[in-house]
C-alpha cells in the first residue's frame, strides 16, 4: 500500500516536471537516483568523463601506455583515451596524422604521450615530428619533477628539484644549411619574448609550489649575444618577484654540481639543450628515465609524458620497462584534471610498490616484470585503507 | 741504468697560486731525475704590431722550439681590452683537441668509485665559434659551426690517443637526431675514421642518453669524443665524478706537435702566495705529458707517489680535507719518490 501510494506520487512528480510550464528547465531524462540529494565522497562517475588524447609513440611507449590504462580501469578513473599512433619511424608518418594528432589536443586541451623516436635521417624537413607537435601546440614549457623515490637508494637521496626547460626555440630551432660543401651551420636562436616567457613561467611555478630559489642555467661568458640575452630576461622578471631568489649558473659547472651537491639547488630554468642535458643528468641521480615524470605546457595545453625522453627501443616487447615514470605522470595529470582522489590513488599505490621493494623492474636492479609491476599497482589501489 | 736524454719544456707558471704549485712540481720532478729542464715564460698578452693582440714572441719561440708547454692558471682580465688568454694560447698553437683522462683517485672518495675515462673535446669550433648576431632587436641568433675537417682531425686523434694508450673502445657523442646536418656531418667523420682502426671498438650515443647513464654507472665509458660544447659539459661532469678541478689533470694537442698541458682549476687569488694550494691537478698534467713524451717510467713513478700521500691522508691540503701546508704535502711526494729508487 505504501509502495503504490509512492509510485503514484513520483509519477506525479515525474508528470508535473515534464508539465510545460518546467519544461525548459529540464531538458535531460529525469532519474529519481539523482532527485535525492545524496552527498558524494568517491566523486560519483559524473555524466561525462574526461577526454584526454593518448600518443604511445615508439619503443616502450606503447607498453607503457598499456600500463596506465590497466591502473585507470582499476581505479575506476574517469577518463577517456582518444588514441593516436604516429610515429616517423614506424612509417606512421603523415601529414594528415600530424593534423589528426594536432586537432584532437586541441580539442581535449590534456595529452598523455609517449616518445616519438627522431631518426637520424631526415627526408627534406629538418624538424622531427616531436619538435612540430611542439612548435604547433606551442608547448614552451617543460617542467621535469626530480624526487627522490622512498625506499629506493641512490647515491645522493632526498632529493628534490624541478627543472624548468624553454622547448620551442635555442639550439633546436632545426635551421642548419650546408654553406659550403664541408662547412655546416647551426642556427641557435634566442629571443627576448620567449626567454621572458619561460622566465615568467618558471617564477609562477615557485611562487605557486612554495619554492625558494631560481637558478638561471647559461652559457653566457661563451655565447654573450645569445645566452646573455637569455640572462638578461631571467633577470628582468626576477625583479617583480622578490621573494624568490634568484641565482645563476654556467651549464658546465652546474653539471660538476649536480654530481657533487646537488642539495644547493631548487627550481632550475635553462633554454633548450642545457635543459635536455640537465633533466637526463638528473633523471640519472635519482634512479634513471624510468622513474621521473615530466609535463609539457603552453598556455592553453598540458602534454603529460616522462622526464627523460627515450624510446628505450632495446626493450620493446621483452616486458622489462619501468612503467613508474609514466603512473607517476598520469597521476600528475590527474591532479591537473582536478580529480585529486584519483591522482593520489594512482601516486600513493606507485610509492607504496616503489618502497615496499619486492616488485623492482630491472633498471631497479629487480627482476620483476613490466606486468608484475602493474599488477601490484592494482594490488596496492585494491587493498587501501579508505 | 738507462740514459734519457734531457728535454726541455716551457713552463707557463700563471697567475695566484700558479708560481707556488708550478715550484711544487718542479720540485717533484727533480725528486724524481725526471729528464726535464724548464724553460719559464709568461704569455701575459701585448698588442703586436697591426694591433693585434698576441702573446709575447719569446713565449711562442719557446712554444715553436720545444713543443711541449706545462701550464698553471692564467687569470681572465675583465676589461683590459684583449681576449681570453686561453683562448689566445688556443689560437696561437692550433690547439685543437682537449683531453681529460677522469681516473677515480683511491684516498679520496667520491660517491663515484669506479670512473676510469677520457673526455676527447674538439676544441676549435662547434658552438664556441663567436660568431653571433643582434638580427632585430630582441632576437640573437648564434652560430654552430661544424666542418670536415676539423670533425675528421679529431677523430683521428681519438682512435690514435685510444691505440696508443690500450684503450678499448671509443664512443662518438652528439646530437645528430635534432641538429642532423651539423652533428651529422661529425658523427659521419668519425664513422668514417673508425673504418681504419677496426682493433678499436666504435659506438656511438646520444648526448642525453651518455648524461642519463654517467651518473649511474660511470664505468660503462672508455673513451669520448665530441664537438665543442658537449665536450666543454661533459669533461666538467666527470671531473665533478672524481673530485672536481683541483685533482682533474688536462691536456691540450695542437697541430704541428705542439702540446700544452694545464690545470683548468681557477687562480685562486685568496690563497695565493699562502703555502697552501694543492699541487695535484697541475702534477697530474705534467705526469699525462710524461706519458705523451714517453717518459712511462717517470710518469708511473710520480702518479704512484702522488695517489699514495692522497691515500694516506696525513699530509692533505685544505680542500682535500686535511690540513698541511703545499710545501708538506710536496715534501711527501718527493720523500716517497725518491724512496722508489
Amino acid at each position: 500500500m505504501m509502495a503504490a501510494a509512492l509510485r503514484g506520487r513520483l509519477v506525479t512528480l515525474a508528470k508535473g516536471l515534464s508539465g510545460a510550464r518546467l519544461q525548459p528547465l529540464c531538458a535531460r531524462s529525469l532519474s529519481v537516483t539523482s532527485s535525492q540529494n545524496v552527498s558524494e565522497s568517491p566523486p560519483a562517475r559524473a555524466d561525462s568523463t574526461f577526454k584526454v588524447t593518448m600518443v604511445p609513440g615508439d619503443g616502450v611507449g606503447p607498453e607503457l601506455m598499456t600500463a596506465v590504462k590497466e591502473v585507470f580501469k582499476a581505479a575506476d578513473v574517469p577518463v577517456e583515451f582518444e588514441e593516436f599512433h604516429l610515429s616517423e619511424v614506424q612509417n606512421m608518418a603523415s601529414e594528415e596524422k600530424l593534423e589528426e594528432v594536432l586537432s584532437s589536443m586541441k580539442n581535449n586541451r590534456v595529452a598523455i604521450k609517449g616518445k616519438i623516436h627522431t631518426p637520424m635521417e631526415y627526408k627534406g624537413e629538418l624538424a622531427s615530428y616531436e619538435m612540430r607537435l611542439r612548435r604547433k601546440l606551442d608547448l614552451f614549457a617543460n617542467v621535469v619533477h626530480v624526487n627522490s623515490l622512498p625506499g629506493y637508494s641512490t647515491r645522493h637521496n632526498n632529493l628534490d628539484l624541478v627543472i624548468i626547460r624553454e622547448q620551442t626555440e635555442g639550439e633546436y630551432s632545426s635551421l642548419e644549411h650546408e654553406s659550403v660543401s664541408g662547412v655546416v651551420e647551426c642556427l641557435k636562436i634566442i629571443t627576448r619574448d620567449k626567454s621572458r616567457r619561460i622566465a615568467k613561467f618558471a617564477f609562477d611555478y615557485a611562487t605557486k609550489k612554495g619554492r625558494s630559489k631560481v637558478t638561471a642555467v647559461h652559457k653566457a661568458n661563451i655565447m654573450k649575444l645569445g645566452d646573455g640575452l637569455f640572462l638578461q630576461s631571467c633577470a628582468e622578471v626576477a625583479e617583480l618577484y622578490p621573494r624568490i631568489k634568484y641565482e645563476t649558473i654556467i651549464i658546465d659547472n652546474c653539471c660538476m654540481q649536480l654530481v657533487q651537491n646537488p642539495y644547493q639547488f631548487d627550481v632550475l630554468v635553462m633554454p633548450n639543450l642545457y635543459g635536455n642535458i640537465i633533466d637526463n643528468l638528473a633523471a640519472g641521480l635519482v634512479g634513471g628515465a624510468g622513474v621521473v615524470p615530466g609535463e609539457s605546457f603552453s598556455a592553453e595545453y598540458a602534454v603529460f609524458e616522462t622526464g627523460a625522453r627515450h624510446p628505450f627501443a632495446q626493450a620493446v616487447g621483452r616486458n622489462i620497462a619501468n612503467p613508474t615514470a609514466m603512473l607517476l605522470s598520469a597521476s600528475n595529470m590527474l591532479r591537473h584534471l582536478n580529480l585529486e582522489y584519483h591522482s593520489n590513488m594512482v601516486s600513493e599505490a606507485v610509492k607504496k610498490v616503489i618502497k615496499q621493494g619486492k616488485v623492482r623492474t630491472r633498471d631497479l636492479g629487480g627482476y620483476s616484470t613490466t606486468g608484475d609491476f602493474v599488477r601490484a599497482v592494482v594490488d596496492n589501489m585494491r587493498h587501501r585503507t579508505v | 741504468m738507462l740514459k734519457f736524454l734531457i728535454q726541455t719544456v716551457t713552463l707557463i707558471p700563471g697567475d695566484g697560486i700558479g708560481p707556488e704549485i708550478s715550484t711544487a712540481v718542479m720540485k717533484i720532478f727533480e725528486a724524481a731525475k725526471a729528464p726535464i729542464q724548464w724553460e719559464e715564460r709568461n704569455v701575459t698578452a701585448i698588442k703586436g704590431p697591426g694591433g693585434r693582440w698576441m702573446i709575447p714572441p719569446e713565449a711562442k719561440e719557446s712554444m715553436d722550439k720545444n713543443k711541449i708547454g706545462l701550464k698553471g692558471p692564467l687569470k681572465t682580465p675583465i676589461a683590459a681590452g684583449h681576449p681570453s688568454m686561453n683562448l689566445l694560447l688556443r689560437k696561437t698553437f692550433d690547439l685543437y683537441a682537449n683531453v681529460r683522462p677522469c681516473v677515480s683517485i683511491e684516498g679520496y672518495k667520491t660517491p663515484y668509485t669506479d670512473v676510469d675515462l677520457v673526455t676527447i673535446r674538439e676544441n676549435t669550433e662547434g658552438e664556441y665559434s663567436g660568431i653571433e648576431h643582434l638580427i632585430v632587436d630582441g632576437v640573437v641568433q648564434s652560430i654552430k659551426l661544424i666542418t670536415e675537417e676539423a670533425s675528421r682531425r679529431i677523430a683521428e686523434y681519438a682512435f690514435e690517443y685510444a691505440r696508443n694508450n690500450q684503450r678499448t673502445s671509443v664512443t662518438a657523442v652528439h646530437k645528430a637526431n635534432i641538429m642532423r646536418m651539423s652533428d651529422g656531418l661529425f658523427l659521419r667523420k668519425c664513422r668514417e675514421v673508425a673504418e681504419n682502426y677496426k682493433d678499436v671498438k666504435f659506438t656511438e650515443m646520444y648526448l642525453d642518453t651518455v648524461c642519463l647513464n654517467m651518473v649511474q654507472d660511470p664505468s660503462q665509458f672508455d673513451v669520448l669524443v665530441m664537438p665543442n660544447l658537449y665536450g666543454d659539459i661533459l669533461s666538467d661532469l666527470c671531473a665533478g665524478l672524481i673530485g672536481g678541478l683541483g685533482v682533474t689533470p688536462s691536456g691540450n694537442i695542437g697541430a704541428h706537435g705542439v702540446a700544452i698541458f694545464e690545470s683548468v682549476h681557477g687562480t685562486a687569488p685568496d690563497i695565493a702566495g699562502k703555502d697552501l694550494a694543492n699541487p695535484t691537478a697541475l702534477l697530474l698534467s705534467a705526469v699525462m705529458m710524461l706519458r705523451h713524451m714517453g717518459l712511462h717510467g717517470h710518469a708511473k713513478k710520480i702518479e704512484t707517489a702522488c695517489f699514495d700521500t692522497i691515500r694516506e691522508k696525513k699530509v692533505l691540503t685544505k680542500d682535500l680535507g686535511g690540513n698541511s701546508k703545499c710545501s708538506e704535502f710536496t715534501a711527501d711526494i718527493c720523500r716517497r719518490v725518491q724512496d722508489m729508487d
